[in-house]
């Protein structure tokens, strides 16, 4: 069966960049670009795996990560982030929060498709 | 025997010395040397303007005429200044706090600021300086006459009129040139002191001259003149102790109240300290005055022949033992006496009616509610100059009508008695916060009247104003009405009579007056300023908060004190209270200062009217007249100024927070920096990678193809960009920007900027709206980088300006030597939070995708402005979106 994966990304270009790498590894990607409503288009969509940006409009993706993991519903989604900012402080920041992976900008197509395969547990 | 032209060309040369010192003196002012023109020194010599033609010739007269008597003459002021600590201490005290610009200031602003009391004060002060004025002009000609009668030859034909005339005319051309230099009376003319100073060691040093000749050449020592005085008749003379006693009250009276004293002891003070040295070295200067008087009228009336004038003998017996020198000394300390007094008396009169009947009139004619503003200096000036010329025309005028009649020889004491009739409301003004304004007014009429009734009218003689059965039996036969015999006492000196009945009428008008009416509001509050000025030297509030605009007033000080003065005080009035720019909060304590400033130029009345006019109806609050009444006052003023202390605090306190937040928030901002740099490289990065690797891997149709080359390419300028934006603004902000500058026109660099800027968001329709009439600013500056800012804030207001249909208000108008450019968009604005942020660095609001730059934009525009000599800001309240970059239509070139 096809992996469904939520794309949460205000960058229209790697939108457009991660869009074509999963399409064609087979998955369906659904995209979503504001971090106000994140959290209902997550639930909305409940999809296999989440790839989270830190710096959205309208609020963090640390801040969207941390009512998933209350939210017993979501608490089990894996989610991988994605940060164009500084290095070290970022990461823990985003383990702390609960990210299951996380990757820096720019990052090479295969990390972020094997990063998820393998939180999908393909 | 000294040639007249040599006279003539002596005094001519004293005069234009006179005239370099008061240049010099000025000129070292004005650079801020006046170190040792503030000293005591100085002070206590600019005093002895008291001694006159009429002391310094007079005194020997008045001792052979009836000998000791004229001590009372120098007695009365050496009481007065010995007594400093009691009332000249308080006096000078309040005319500095004040900024008192003349006795009649002094009096208006003392009860409630009243006009119609410095009208009065003027009028006394007029009319008995006049013949006092025109005394000196005749001594200065009998002087004259003194050398030219003998002679054939020469200019001794030219009458003594023309001498006088023309003495008159070069005083005046002195007193303008060097008495109407600052406009604020309360600053010290530092020439004219500096020459009186001057003038007071040359008449001091030709009498000791002519003295010490005296007693050592022409006679054989002390114990010769003290023999020839025990012979003569002076030594028979006998004191009358009432004369004596009101001779001496009428001196002291006068040193108090006579408008030149005031100028030099109160106005011209620089220092408080200088009266304690003034208190004894002024008296050792009278003593010295006075040493050698008798000898000299016992000298002349022995050598000289019978019926000589005995108040020229400090001329006439120097003449007779042919020290022809030495009669020139003395002819210049004659001249130096008179001139002196003529000087400083036609400033302080001058400003009299300058201040208290030419600007009220002005005020009331041209207003109608009108506000003043314009240029008032030029009018002060103007009407201080006239004043002064037509002071000194009244004194010539009176000489010329009287003749230079021998009735002027008793003019000195009768201007006395004149001017004495303030002090009742000097002294009760000073000491008792009683008095009142109709009280003063009734007193000074009435001692006004009686003086001119008794005294002065009568003084022109028999065949004069009043003829001789009026003085004889009264008018209408009125016995008790006789001018020298009130209430039918006759058989007093005439001197006495009026000086008894006119003061001690006055002063018990005053009381009476007093007693039986209210004080206003204002004149309570002036009475606790002037009778408490030691226990409180802050200033009174008259004002309560509101009504006027700082602004208005800025204007209207401005016309006042010229522009440069009116805003440093602004200025600093505004840095007084914690805030910068011009603009003060308009509080009590402000108006009141600058009331308190244009009072120094214009007087405590006409000042107060001004500011009325702004701060209508706030005059005096309830709670200043609870100050005033209250037996709690002064715990009041104590909390009201711990009141204002802990205001101060709170006021510093809060501009701290603001500045401790400012820094915090730019320290998390400095702390963001590097990591936004370092978002805004790598989120480009991100997509020229992987668009990259897919474009490695092969397998795509040439659409995609080219479509993912074309995103590469686009980050890779969009990266480009970023760094040319980083790069420009650390040249801006370092200052070592190349600057192109050309003159240009506003009007094309904005059609410039809206060209250039309407490839943002091109598919919105966007409406400007112009003004081109106001663009069409010739401007000199650096028009590229000023198009750049346009170019910004024009993009701005295409991407985010939120209304249906986005509108743009370009307004371009002149402000002096500066161009102000609004651009005002319709949308929603900026939050009131992020206004102060807007012009940091990476403070992009909105997010990313449709900005489609770094957040530095607005960064660089402020840094271009701050290059260009400009501003860029964020004007509040405009009804959307609104920028204002201001600049200097010529660039300053020390910037550059």
């Amino acid at each position: 069966m096809q992996k469904r994966v939520l794309l949460i990304e205000d960058e229209p270009n790697i939108i457009e960049a991660i869009r074509f790498i999963l399409s064609r590894d087979g998955w369906s990607v659904a995209t979503h670009s504001d971090g106000e409503t994140a959290l209902a288009a997550i639930r909305a969509s409940l999809p296999d795996v989440l790839v989270l940006d830190v710096m959205l409009p309208g609020r963090s993706g640390f801040d969207i990560l941390a009512d998933l993991r209350a939210d017993p519903g979501l608490q089990a989604l894996p989610v991988l982030m994605l940060t164009a900012r500084g290095q070290g402080g970022a990461r823990d920041a985003a383990e702390h929060a609960g990210a299951d992976r996380f990757l820096s900008k720019p990052f090479a197509n295969a990390e972020v498709l094997a990063t998820l395969r393998e939180l999908a547990g393909l | 025997m000294v040639p007249f032209n040599l006279l003539v060309a002596a005094c001519l040369g004293y005069v234009i010395m006179l005239f370099l010192v008061a240049f010099r003196v000025e000129r070292q002012a004005r650079r801020g040397r006046v170190r040792w023109l503030r000293s005591p020194v100085v002070y206590t010599l600019s005093l002895s303007i008291y001694c006159t033609a009429w002391t310094f010739y007079g005194a020997v007269g008045y001792a052979a005429r009836s000998g000791l008597e004229f001590a009372t003459i120098y007695l009365g002021p050496t009481l007065v200044l010995i007594g400093w600590w009691w009332v000249l201490r308080k006096l000078v005290r309040i005319g500095r706090t004040q900024r008192v610009t003349s006795i009649a200031d002094l009096i208006s602003s003392r009860f409630g600021k009243s006009n119609l009391l410095g009208v009065i004060v003027t009028l006394i002060c007029v009319a008995s300086a006049t013949p006092y004025i025109a005394l000196q002009l005749q001594s200065v000609t009998l002087s004259f006459n003194v050398f030219a009668g003998p002679l054939p030859e020469g200019w001794a034909a030219r009458d003594s009129n023309s001498t006088a005339l023309w003495v008159a005319a070069g005083l005046a051309l002195f007193t303008i040139l060097f008495g109407t230099r600052n406009l604020d009376a309360n600053e010290r003319h530092n020439g004219v002191v500096t020459a009186i100073a001057l003038e007071a060691v040359v008449k001091l040093v030709a009498l000791l001259a002519v003295g010490i000749f005296t007693v050592w050449v022409a006679a054989d020592g002390p114990a010769d003149i003290l023999a020839r005085i025990e012979a003569s008749e002076v030594a028979g003379w006998r004191m009358q102790p009432g004369r004596w006693a009101g001779l001496t009250f009428l001196a002291g009276a006068a040193v108090l109240t006579l408008p030149r004293m005031f100028q030099v002891m109160v106005v011209e003070n620089s220092d408080e300290r200088h009266l304690a040295t003034a208190s004894w070295a002024f008296p050792l200067y009278l003593f010295a005055m006075s040493l050698f008087v008798v000898p000299i009228a016992v000298m002349g009336l022995e050598v000289l022949p019978e019926g000589s004038n005995p108040d020229l003998f400090v001329l006439t017996l120097p003449l007779a033992f042919d020290q022809g020198g030495l009669a020139m000394l003395a002819f210049l300390g004659g001249f130096s006496s008179a001139t002196s007094m003529v000087i400083v008396s036609a400033i302080a009169l001058a400003t009299m009616v300058s201040n208290h009947v030419v600007m009220p009139l002005w005020l009331r004619l041209r207003s109608g509610g009108a506000r003043a503003t314009g240029d008032v200096r030029g009018l002060v000036l103007m009407s201080r100059r006239l004043s002064i010329a037509g002071v000194l025309a009244l004194g010539y005028g009176y000489f010329a009508l009287s003749g230079g009649s021998s009735a002027l020889a008793a003019i000195g004491l009768i201007s006395f008695v004149g001017v004495a009739q303030i002090l009742p409301a000097m002294l009760g003004g000073l000491f008792w916060r009683g008095a009142t304004r109709l009280g003063a007014a009734a007193g000074l009429g009435v001692g006004f009247a009686i003086w001119l009734y008794a005294l002065f009218l009568p003084s022109f003689g028999g065949g004069g104003l009043f003829p001789a059965d009026l003085m004889a039996g009264g008018p209408l036969g009125i016995g008790w009405l006789r001018p020298q015999a009130l209430f039918g006492i006759g058989g007093i000196d005439p001197l006495l009579h009026a000086l008894f009945w006119s003061l001690s009428l006055n002063a018990a008008m005053f009381c009476a007056v007093s007693l039986l009416t209210f004080p206003g509001p204002m004149e309570r509050l002036q009475g606790v300023a002037f009778v408490n000025v030691f226990d409180h030297s802050g200033p009174t509030r008259g004002w309560s908060r509101g009504g006027a605009e700082a602004e208005d007033l800025l204007a209207m000080a401005q016309g006042i004190l010229g522009a440069d003065a009116a805003q440093g005080f602004f200025q600093a009035q505004a840095a007084a209270q914690g805030k910068a720019g011009f603009l003060p909060d308009t509080t009590p304590e402000f108006i009141a200062a600058l009331e308190r400033r244009l009072a120094g130029s214009v007087g405590a009345a006409t000042a107060h009217a001004m500011i009325a006019q702004f701060a209508a109806g706030a005059a005096v609050s309830v709670q200043d007249l609870m100050a005033v009444a209250s037996e709690a006052q002064q715990i009041m003023e104590y909390s009201s100024q711990l009141e204002a202390k802990s205001e101060e605090l709170a006021r510093t306190a809060r501009a701290l927070s603001e500045a401790n937040g400012k820094l915090r928030a730019l320290s998390v901002q400095k702390d963001a920096f590097l990591s936004q740099i370092s978002h805004e490289l790598r989120t480009p990065m991100t997509s020229i990678r992987a668009f990259s690797e897919i474009l490695m891997e092969g397998g795509l149709d040439g659409a995609d193809q080219a479509r993912y080359a074309r995103i590469i390419h686009d980050e890779t300028i969009r990266l480009t960009r970023l760094l040319d934006d980083l790069l420009d603004l650390s040249v801006l902000e370092s200052g070592r920007v190349q600057l192109n500058q050309r003159a240009a026109n506003l009007h094309d660099l904005i059609d410039r900027a809206l060209q250039a800027a309407g490839q943002t968001r091109p598919e919105r329709r966007f409406t400007v709206h112009r003004d081109p009439a106001g663009e069409h600013v010739a401007i000199f500056t650096d028009a590229d980088r000023l198009v750049q800012v346009f170019i910004n804030l024009i993009s701005n207001a295409r991407k985010y300006c939120d209304a249906e249909r986005p509108e743009l208000t370009i307004r371009a108008r002149r402000r002096g030597a500066r161009v102000e450019v609004d651009f005002i968009d319709n949308g929603s604005g900026i939050p009131a939070a992020a206004q102060s942020l807007v012009f940091e660095k990476f403070a992009r609001l909105t997010d990313t995708t449709r900005a489609g730059g770094a957040g530095l934009g607005l960064a660089i525009c402020r840094e271009i402005m701050a290059n260009l000599g400009g501003t860029i800001a964020y004007v509040p309240g405009q009804g959307g979106a609104a920028f204002r970059v201001a600049l200097p239509v010529r660039r300053a070139r020390e910037a550059a």
